[in-house]
């Protein structure tokens, strides 16, 4: 057994920063996609809507754990063998983008009927309507959730451990292996877990703010 | 019976028809809402549309604004049939009309200003400073110079519902529709809105409002249009029917209304 040591910290916030890669790939991919999706979801081409429901049914009615299976394991299989980081950000951007799909698409969906009706009788089309009216009142409306989401993100790339991927969680393992000091260990990594969702919670706030400083 | 179609003229220069309403049906499934309404409005007339809730009149203010489609008959706006299909026919319908509603839907992330220059760089293509300019003009005909860069949550009812008509009038739309717009409002700032559109009809604007206000209706309006059951009960000069209505239906709501 070997003696825990400064050296083992270095080790897990070198971990933590794999996880906060993770969580920007997860995030900005399941934005992108997520966007689509939403506007997808409230297009006036009934197919459209049906595809992208279908896509989010399907995403949110499977475990995360299951998704990472099939792109690491599944695909490997197929003749396609990701690397653990890409298999883990493919996974993480599928499921990302059910999640802010839905949750955007509500937040386009609240924002009052009025406001199209408004803008559609001062000649704005439907691109316009979108852009300059109903998307920056959606935004307001999304902080909120979508932050909250944000630290849902944060907190499963942990399950990016089954496939071999070394971030924070798997590199506390690592680290209790070999130094069987589960208390100490478990409980820096929720600290450093910790110390990077409470910031967004923190930014989301301040974001808040400053979106109804403006009204 | 409605006692429709009673001899129509406009007090102002009669021209051709602005808006012409001929047989409109519109169902809302089971519900038939509007029941074969016709009647025409002349370039510069003020037509108030009167009746109980449920008498069909916002309806048929958002059939003519292109809000709703209809199940039958025919609205024309400056000659252009309203609903047909296509952007280019949309573009024309919202050129000619201009519409004001009762819960204002001023932009709310917005500011006053930028409320009205919005349509006025997006869709007329104006320059922002042209743009800009054009608001100055419709905000002091409205009297709120000072509330240029204020946001709507920052105004009081009666000023939201002067930004809301300054918008639509810097389109310089060909006809106006004010669905209820003083409904919401108290009677203090119900009188400061109503001022407004006397100015806008002094000004020779083409106006059809639904109201409630039946002093509005008397002062402003040229003709007068009764709603009962989705049907033109009774319409006319303003003066006439209402000194010499014609129908008990018509009577009766006039007297609940004083």
């Amino acid at each position: 057994m070997i003696q825990l040591n400064a050296n083992h910290f270095l080790y897990l916030l070198q971990a933590a920063q794999w996880t906060l890669l993770l969580s920007l790939i997860a995030f900005a991919g399941g934005s992108v996609v997520g966007l689509a999706l939403a506007l997808l979801r409230v297009s006036r081409i009934g197919v459209l809507r049906v595809l992208a429901s279908g896509y989010i049914q399907l995403i949110q009615g499977t475990p995360l754990l299951i998704i990472l299976f099939l792109s690491y394991f599944g695909l490997g299989i197929m003749g396609f063998k990701l690397v653990p980081i890409v298999a883990a950000g493919l996974s993480l951007t599928l499921y990302a983008a059910a999640f802010l799909g839905e949750i955007w698409r509500g937040c386009i969906e609240a924002v009052p009927r009025t406001q199209w009706e408004a803008s559609d009788c001062l000649g704005l089309n439907r691109f316009q309507q979108y852009a300059y009216v109903i998307l920056p009142q959606s935004v307001r409306l999304a902080i909120p959730p979508t932050v909250g989401f944000m630290v849902q993100i944060v907190k499963n790339t942990s399950l990016a451990s089954v496939i071999g991927f070394v971030e924070l969680a798997r590199a506390g393992q690592i680290v209790n292996n070999s130094t069987f000091e589960p208390f100490t260990i478990f409980t820096v990594v929720a600290a450093i877990y910790f110390a990077m969702c409470y910031p967004l919670s923190l930014a989301a706030r301040a974001l808040e703010r400053k979106a109804h400083a403006g009204r | 019976m409605p006692a429709a179609e009673a001899t129509r003229e406009a007090p102002r220069a009669p021209s051709e028809a602005i808006v012409r309403i001929q047989d409109v049906v519109k169902e809302f499934g089971p519900l038939r809402v509007l029941d074969g309404v016709s009647f025409d409005i002349a370039r510069g007339q003020v037509v108030a549309i009167v009746g109980r809730s449920g008498s069909g009149k916002s309806t048929l203010l958002r059939c003519i604004a292109g809000l709703e489609t209809t199940q039958g008959g025919a609205i024309t706006v400056c000659g252009h049939a309203v609903g047909r299909p296509g952007s280019a026919a949309r573009a024309q319908l919202r050129r000619d009309v201009g519409m004001v509603f009762q819960s204002y839907n001023l932009f709310p992330h917005l500011t006053v200003e930028r409320n009205i220059t919005l349509a006025l760089t997006l869709v007329k293509k104006q320059s922002r400073a042209a743009a800009n300019a054009k608001a100055a003009e419709v905000l002091a005909m409205v009297g709120l110079t000072d509330k240029r860069t204020a946001y709507p949550e920052q105004l009081s009812g009666g000023q939201q519902q002067r930004v809301a008509i300054a918008r639509s009038l810097a389109l310089s739309p060909q006809v106006m529709l004010f669905d209820e717009v003083t409904s919401a409002l108290d009677p203090e700032l119900t009188a400061e809105v109503l001022g407004v559109m006397e100015e806008l009809a002094r000004r020779g604007m083409t106006m059809i409002t639904v109201t409630h206000e039946m002093g509005f209706a008397r002062r402003v309006a040229d003709l007068v249009v009764f709603m009962h059951k989705g049907k033109v009960w009774e319409s006319g000069p303003t003066a006439e029917l209402f000194t010499t209505p014609k129908t008990a239906e018509f009577s009766q709501f006039v007297s609940s209304e004083l």
